[in-house]
């Protein structure tokens, strides 16, 4: 099995077998099986049987951190916004916060910015001097309505513009009139397309009906190259809920057992609360495995999540419950 | 200092990505029993008695006292048996709408004082406080409010019943509050008084819990509690005045309670043992059917009756299942009971620890491959490990023996078929799982099992409004539901009794006819065809005039053995539906009709008939009346507060021997055949012994009505020589004893290796002719057992 010890150009913790897609494969696709009851029965149970507290709560919220992509994707973006959005992910937490932690060796960042084409310069001109990497999203997003032809330039230019990693979104219509054939294709294209970036596919799972569909589309991403499935563009209105979760994990787990590749789960969308964050990140680990909870296998999309987790450190630290206004915003 | 520790661990806590101990305060719990001195006595009177003989109540995580609990004497029994006298007076004066409110009033305690309790819970048993505090608790409040609801409308809904009386329920350490509710709230929504007896290795959620009956003032005497052991749980079996024991635990004391209690008319219900199959066909999701299983056999470190402890996993899956199996069984964490963040604590006791392991040593002799997984070894309490047995076959013990363990025996089929044999394949009957996604598969095993809850696609899921308990030695009775209310009431004799004095003493005068012209040969009738006794012996009829009028057949042993095979072997009775049941026997009423005057001039030569006329015309009534219920008791599809259909389906108690009287010879022989019949029971009756002519002859118009063959077998004889082997046989699932009382207590213990289903009642009290039509529906309800099938969906 190849080894990609260069993962995006950054010193890795753990070494990750990289995904490189294998060929078609319709019965896997055929072979998906979920029963819903019972996997919302698992998601409850779970997320009862696992807790953390105390120190350990902070050093899961740390960690909680260095996984996520600050996210801005709003039709008002402007480069001031990002500035302001790359300023807070370079210094997360309050210094005071840090000091009394005795972390600051832990140089704790965000795991990377996320913002449309449109300001991956201004993002990198701001984030000049960190490791953060620039996520755009791509293909159309959010809907994922344009062109081929414009999609596969955008992943380009992005890539040219110096995006590191590229989040897609897949066409929905592939999966809920079952061409996965086509919908293989496609990713397979971006995957060219963005070369040696690491490429996040958005199922957008709120819009696939099914958490079969879910689980197929992951498969056929995975098949096609992925190197991330993320769960939603934060547009639709179901975004990661728990039960996404462990059904793409699970079926992270079954790819990596049949063909040795590791890929990154990437919830996004809706978590926008410490708790909620430890819980899907409760039930990566329980599935996956502690290697899992690490930036270059697992992100948390979000914007406001951060501000939470402030506040539960600060808590933590003080012993008085926090509030928003005392954290610099994103 | 300490904060520069913090930062280590923080740091450290960073690079691992691990799980701490994370305990739930015991803080309250431990004060509670401090406010008690550590001590406690029995609760009668709705006060303490003073704690004396005591006995220690053992942490089974750090083998460390907890408290002193007091031995229950014979003398303490007897007391509560007295208050629990006066406290059914107290109870039953109230109105429904007050008791209920009493009902109302211990859930929301349950609920408010919740977390001591599920403390108290895991710091006794050993159990995970996320258990506890999540399901056990919640499930027994939820116990009391459903009976709440009952206890209101029991006037309404049970208006032919009443109270049983004093009830002693004896419960066991498994899963101590959550059995007491089972026990406790059902009992005194339906009007009786109780003794509880807890397990002595968990006393004290019940101490509790009569802490609670007494703050919210509920009437003194009507919940006692007498803890101790299995000694002090004989005492309470024995007591004349207890009209009712409500049992659950191993199948062992089961029966010893069931041998104890013979002849005494008490009524029973025994909640026994299990050795559930978990079925897992290859059209399952595999990822949540091994997650079932973790909640099948890991909850409560198995130590659950209906724990999913045999595994049948579908050939071509099989090797991919237990794949998975292994590696989540390396993720389940071990601890502190009180660890927020753990799946299994130790096991109850040491003797359980010791039991468990003897077992499991056994079935690696006999052959198994073993994987266990590793225990920290810093725990030092009854620890056991989770524990899958691999290449299990059904001839070893381990396949068929009730663990009660965390011990899963897997082993593998091939045809939906050959899964249901092996389910099948168990003195057992108390659940089952089964997965798949093809909802036809699914619905096909379910029925076939023979077990009292199935789940599919889910395990160990319970609620109120669902009965549950099971067939075979598993036990019987149903616990919650409707059904579970019937097991605390008892149907109003005046409803079926004859007022004695009238019995048999009057002496009709017939006309003396001619009953035949040419000399009967009447034989039994065994698996649809007429048959010679074995024995080769007549007994000798008499008519009213003291004149032999016939001989029948002296049946044996061998006949009734005979009788029982076919009736298990041909099983088309069983199998028609109820509408062409129905047809048939309709149509054996058509078929009676024709020799009515045959009938009547018979029915006129014996004083057991005391209106020839009126009896036959009863029988064809009682035929259509049962012919019409044949396709109408129905079951019912419960509301559980989950996503899920659960299916109450009405399923026959299988082979029925029935035991009639000789009062109306024909309208009794058809009532309880009729009734037996509509819900698909294949019967074995002995017939009247004194005037079995009616029964006997109706042969003939089984053969002429379609009735498919050992539905209905006959066996005529001696009462005293053919009931015990009936009554002992194996494959008989129940029994109706309508015949003479003195056979009563001889019945209940020749039923015992099989735990068959008794209803004793003496039929030469019964007014067949003109009995309460709510009669028939008891006769319905004792001609079938519930299964209920949890159907969880959505897509």
């Amino acid at each position: 099995m190849p080894l990609d010890k260069n993962f995006n150009k950054r010193k890795l913790d753990a070494v990750i077998v990289k995904n490189e897609g294998i060929p078609f494969q319709l019965e896997a696709i055929n072979e998906v099986r979920i029963n819903k009851s019972a996997v919302e029965k698992r998601c409850a149970s779970a997320t009862n049987r696992r807790t953390v507290k105390k120190h350990n709560q902070v050093a899961w919220l740390l960690k909680a951190i260095t996984c996520m992509d600050l996210t801005t994707l709003s039709g008002d973006d402007t480069e001031s916004r990002v500035v302001r959005l790359c300023n807070k992910a370079k210094t997360p937490l309050r210094n005071d916060l840090l000091k009394k932690l005795g972390i600051e060796d832990l140089n704790i960042k965000v795991g990377g910015i996320c913002v449309y084409h449109q300001f991956i310069r201004t993002a990198l001109g701001a984030l000049q001097g960190s490791t953060i990497p620039v996520v755009a999203v791509s293909t159309g997003f959010p809907a994922g309505h344009t062109p081929k032809k414009t999609k596969i330039t955008e992943i380009k230019e992005s890539i040219r513009s110096g995006a590191q990693e590229i989040d897609i979104v897949i066409s929905r219509r592939h999966v809920l009139s079952g061409n996965w054939k086509k919908l293989y294709d496609e990713v397979s294209e971006y995957k060219e397309a963005s070369g040696t970036a690491c490429l996040k596919t958005i199922l957008a799972t709120g819009e696939l009906g099914t958490l079969k569909n879910v689980k197929k589309a992951a498969l056929i991403c995975m098949m096609a190259g992925a190197n991330f499935i993320k769960t939603s563009t934060g547009k639709e209105s179901i975004n990661a809920t728990l039960p996404f979760t462990l059904v793409m994990c699970r079926a992270i787990r079954e790819y990596r057992e049949c063909t040795g590749f590791e890929v990154g789960y990437k919830p996004a969308g809706g978590i926008s609360s410490a708790k909620d964050c430890l819980s899907h990140m409760m039930l990566v680990k329980e599935e996956l495995g502690s290697k899992w909870l690490h930036p270059s296998l697992f992100r948390v999309g979000a914007s406001s999540l951060l501000s939470d987790i402030e506040r539960q450190i600060e808590h933590f630290v003080t012993g008085q419950y926090s509030s928003f206004n005392r954290h610099g915003m994103a | 200092m300490a904060w520069h520790r913090q930062m280590k661990k923080i740091e450290d806590s960073f690079k691992k990505m691990s799980y701490e101990e994370a305990l739930e305060s015991d803080k309250e719990a431990l004060e509670w029993i401090a406010k008690h001195n550590g001590q406690f006595g029995h609760f009668i009177d709705g006060r303490f008695t003073k704690p004396k003989n005591l006995f220690k109540t053992i942490n089974p995580f750090n083998k460390k006292e907890i408290a002193k609990v007091s031995q229950g004497t014979i003398t303490d029994i007897k007391n509560s048996v007295k208050i629990a006298r006066s406290g059914l007076e107290r109870w039953q004066s109230l109105s429904c709408f007050q008791r209920s409110k009493y009902l109302y009033a211990i859930a929301r305690y349950i609920q408010k004082e919740s977390r001591t309790i599920s403390v108290l819970e895991s710091l006794e048993n050993g159990k995970s406080i996320r258990e506890s505090r999540d399901i056990d608790i919640p499930l027994a409040a939820r116990h009391f409010y459903y009976h709440a609801g009952w206890a209101q409308l029991l006037d309404e809904e049970f208006e032919n019943y009443s109270p049983v009386g004093i009830c002693g329920q004896i419960i066991p350490w498994n899963f101590p509050l959550l059995m007491l509710a089972w026990k406790v709230a059902p009992a005194i929504a339906a009007g009786n008084s109780v003794i509880l007896k807890p397990a002595e290795q968990t006393s004290l959620t019940a101490l509790y819990f009569a802490e609670i009956c007494r703050r919210i003032k509920l009437p003194a005497g009507v919940v006692n509690v007498v803890t101790g052991d299995g000694i002090t749980g004989s005492y309470l079996v024995q007591q004349k005045d207890v009209s009712k024991i409500a049992f659950t635990g191993s199948t062992e004391v089961g029966k010893e309670i069931k041998k104890s209690t013979a002849g005494s008319g008490k009524k029973l219900t025994l909640e026994l043992g299990g050795k559930s199959p978990f079925i897992i066909f290859d059209d399952a999701d595999l990822d949540s059917a091994v997650e079932g299983l973790v909640d099948a056999i890991w909850f409560n470190q198995g130590q659950v009756c209906c724990a999913g402890s045999r595994l049948l996993l579908q050939e071509t899956i099989s090797t991919k299942v237990e794949k998975k199996i292994l590696s989540r069984m390396k993720k389940l964490r071990f601890g502190n009971p009180l660890d927020k963040s753990i799946d299994m604590g130790p096991l109850v006791s040491f003797e359980q620890q010791s039991r468990v392991k003897g077992l499991v040593d056994k079935g690696v002799e006999s052959g198994a491959d073993i994987f266990q997984c590793d225990i920290p070894s810093n725990l030092k309490g009854y620890f056991y490990p989770p524990t899958l047995l691999r290449n299990v076959s059904p001839s070893m013990e381990i396949f068929q023996k009730e663990i009660f363990g965390p011990v899963l025996s897997s082993t593998t089929f091939r045809t939906p078929e050959e899964a249901i044999s092996l389910a099948n394949n168990s003195r057992y009957g108390l659940s089952a799982s089964i997965w798949s996604e093809n909802i036809n598969l699914a619905l096909d095993i379910a029925p076939k099992l023979k077990v009292g809850v199935v789940w599919i696609n889910s395990t160990n899921i319970f609620d109120a409004a669902v009965g549950f308990g099971g067939y075979r030695e598993s036990g019987y009775g149903r616990e919650g539901g409707k059904e579970g209310m019937y097991e605390y009431l008892k149907f109003n004799s005046d409803h079926y009794q004859i007022k004695e004095a009238r019995v048999l003493k009057k002496n009709i005068s017939v006309k003396k006819k001619s009953i035949s012209h040419i000399d009967q040969t009447r034989k039994m009738y065994i698996g649809g065809t007429q048959k010679r006794g074995d024995s080769g012996h007549s007994i000798v009829i008499f008519d009213n005039q003291r004149e032999e009028i016939a001989t029948v057949g002296r049946g044996n042993r061998k006949d009734i053995r005979n009788a029982v095979e076919a009736a298990n072997k041909q099983m088309n009775w069983t199998m028609l539906s109820s509408h062409a049941r129905a047809q048939i026997m309709f149509y054996i009423a058509e078929n009676l009709s024709q020799r009515r005057d045959y009938f009547i001039s018979l029915l006129s030569s014996t004083t057991f008939c005391q209106n020839p006329i009126q009896e036959f015309d009863t029988a064809l009534k009682r035929l259509f009346s049962f012919a019409s219920w044949a396709d109408k008791f129905d079951g019912a599809v419960h509301q559980a507060p989950i996503r899920a259909n659960t299916i109450a389906l009405n399923e026959p108690v299988g082979v029925i021997g029935v035991i009639c009287p000789n009062l109306a010879p024909l309208a009794s022989f058809v009532t309880l055949i009729a009734a037996a019949l509509c819900q698909g029971n294949r019967l074995v009756v002995i017939p009247s012994e004194n005037f079995p002519l009616p029964a006997v002859d109706m042969y003939q118009i089984f053969d002429t009505s379609d009735v498919p063959s050992a539905a209905i077998n006959i066996v005529t004889g001696k009462h005293e020589e053919l009931i015990k082997t009936l009554s002992e046989h194996n494959a008989v699932d129940g029994i109706w004893n309508f015949g003479d009382p003195k056979y009563v207590s001889d019945i209940d213990i020749a039923s015992i290796s099989n735990l068959k289903q008794i209803w004793s009642i003496n039929g030469n009290n019964i007014n067949w002719i003109n009995y309460h039509s709510s009669f028939n529906k008891l006769l319905l309800r004792k001609s079938s057992q519930v299964k209920n099938i949890w159907i969880p969906y959505g897509e």
